[in-house]
């Protein structure tokens, strides 16, 4: 299982920057106190360390689960990125964050992806935002294939920070082909055999995944999402259903392998931003 | 220092409120060092059942403004699996355990009682009168006449200290407090969740998957604080104060209110140390009006003790 563990508190990490990538922003942080090898698929629960919580004048009270898109060897630690796309108060305040401000975490948490089976070639499929954990695990894999779709090409800068080629599509044609991912994903199906997909995006397209590689008998892990409040399995609250009954994203996730799910859209998949 | 709580030594008085903690995932995601630095000085179970249950369909969060709306729906193995494959694991825990037991009949909470209390590695048993997210039919706790019966029958079965947690969604809890007294409660928790509800903004339909359910976090803690004062001002037995602390302060403010000892909850979420990190908060603020022991102090503050707190 694809697991590192995590310090069991809250600690507070240094932001050193945020970068605007189009529609997105790519938060940076130095990471001391932590492990220095997460697993691509894990997530860091995330919080501003001023200004977060049930206080007076803070908001939101909750962290916010993200997957972390890169890991990188700094100095006596590793410099983390978050990709974040601007959708409700939390990441409001953390794609505000500037060097110097402390980011609080607590993390690695959950289960990241596994490698592919043997003789299967790895298929990256990521959608918007679900394109971050599937930047760190192309990080680590040999030239692998890598299909990706956004909604436009001011969200398709996403796309530019990958180390190999990509396959690009957007909704509106405006960087790639007019179209989605999963069209990609179903002519690149088509054209060579043994792959295992590793996928992430909005459950929509995740649940296309998952049907397209069941009628072809591909292999695949989905890095799901569901509203969380703790992310180390206390609150019970970000199951999904699979064929085993409801889990925790948590912490039998957020990677699940495609055949034990009857459908990717979770009907848990809601957040609040 | 240690705390007693019904005859059980604790090494401190932070408690983590029922089905806020998971030790058995926790220690998955933090391996043994978890144990190393453990968060709470008992460890109280999340609610078990006789059957087996699934829990509410998703979604099951909501927040709130400086709080946490959930609709779990108590998700357990059932008494059988809690036995055979949870109560080893936590008998692994470096602190007492608590197991919180409910079931739809006072005749079937005292069986599960009776049979949780007699394995060894359970020092008390928690009785869940209060769950308001399932479809139970009467809340037990709602009513001081219905906890009574449901009280009595477990004192018959089970020979562990027995704590009966609260409802806040009563008309009087301190009346509550007092019948489960009466009938044998060898000590009373509170607050569990406020009734609440979110809805979808884009539907204006119920977001979570249960309807509606129970609020926790700050949101309530002043809620909290007052029915821990009332119902210390009308029972003998210790108190077990919870909602919304947050901090060494706030677990300060319940224990004046007459709480004995204090559990942490929705804070746990926000950090998985919040325990300990109350908890050393909490030791240089003792002799601040904290009573050392919280039988019988109520709430202490008078008119004429008022600090200049609004002020600052």
């Amino acid at each position: 299982v694809s697991r590192t563990l995590a310090p069991p508190e809250r600690r507070t990490v240094e932001v050193v920057g945020c970068e605007r990538l189009g529609a997105y922003s790519l938060l940076w942080a130095i990471d001391r106190d932590g492990p220095s090898d997460p697993q691509p698929g894990q997530f860091y629960m995330l919080s501003a360390a001023r200004g977060w919580g049930g206080g007076a004048a803070e908001r939101p009270y909750l962290p916010r689960a993200f997957s972390f898109a890169r890991a990188l060897e700094e100095g006596d630690g590793i410099r983390l990125g978050f990709l974040l796309e601007v959708v409700g108060p939390g990441t409001e305040r953390l794609a505000a964050l500037e060097p110097d401000d402390g980011l609080a975490v607590v993390g690695p948490l959950g289960v990241g992806f596994r490698p592919a089976r043997e003789g299967r070639r790895p298929l990256l499929v990521g959608g918007g935002i679900g394109t971050a954990p599937l930047l760190c695990l192309a990080d680590e894999l040999d030239h692998p294939s890598v299909l990706l779709g956004f909604r436009s090409a001011a969200h398709a800068t996403a796309a530019a920070l990958f180390p190999t080629e990509v396959q690009l599509a957007t909704d509106d044609g405006s960087a790639g082909r007019p179209g989605l991912v999963t069209e990609l994903l179903a002519a690149e199906l088509d054209s060579g055999p043994h792959a295992e997909v590793f996928a992430c995006g909005p459950p929509g397209m995740l649940e296309a995944v998952r049907a397209l590689c069941a009628e072809r008998e591909v292999p695949a892990q989905l890095a799901m999402e569901s509203g969380m409040a703790c992310g180390f399995g206390a609150c019970f609250g970000c199951v999904v259903p699979t064929t085993d009954g409801y889990v925790r994203l948590c912490v039998d996730g957020p990677v699940l392998d495609a055949a034990g799910l009857e459908t990717a859209r979770a009907p848990g998949g809601g957040h609040q931003g | 220092m240690s705390v007693d709580l019904c005859g059980v030594s604790l090494a401190g008085r932070v408690l983590n409120g029922s089905g806020t903690f998971d030790a058995i995932a926790a220690r998955r995601a933090f391996g043994d060092a978890l144990l190393e630095r453990f968060p709470f000085d008992a460890f109280v179970s999340k609610t078990i059942t006789f059957e087996p249950r699934e829990g509410n369909p998703p979604p099951r969060l909501w927040e709130a403004p400086a709080g946490l709306i959930n609709s779990i729906g108590l998700p357990n193995k059932g008494l059988e699996g809690f036995l055979a494959h949870d109560l080893p694991q936590l008998a692994e825990l470096p602190v007492p355990l608590v197991v919180s037991v409910m079931a739809y009949s006072p005749g079937k909470l005292a069986e599960l009682a009776g049979r949780v209390a007699e394995r060894d590695e359970v020092a008390l048993v928690e009785l869940n009168v209060s769950c308001p997210n399932v479809e139970s039919g009467l809340v037990m706790g709602a009513e001081p006449s219905e906890t009574a019966r449901a009280v009595e029958a477990v004192r018959a079965q089970c020979e562990k200290p027995v704590i009966v947690k609260l409802t806040p969604n009563a008309t009087e809890p301190a009346a509550v407090a007092a019948a489960a007294e009466g009938s044998g409660a060898d000590a009373v928790s509170l607050l569990n969740t406020l009734k609440g509800m979110a809805l979808d903004p884009a539907t204006r339909l119920p977001w979570l998957g249960g309807g509606s359910g129970g609020l926790s976090g700050p949101a309530v803690r002043a809620v909290a604080l007052e029915q821990v004062a009332a119902v210390s001002s009308r029972v003998d037995i210790p108190v077990v104060g919870m909602g919304g602390i947050a901090s060494g302060a706030d677990a300060a403010d319940f224990l004046a209110a007459g709480a004995q000892v204090v559990a942490v909850g929705t804070e746990s979420f926000r950090d998985p140390a919040a325990g300990l990190r109350i908890r050393s908060e909490l030791s240089p603020l003792k002799g601040q009006g904290t009573p050392e022991t919280g039988e019988g102090a109520g709430p202490a503050a008078s008119a004429a003790a008022k600090s200049s707190a609004w002020t600052t």
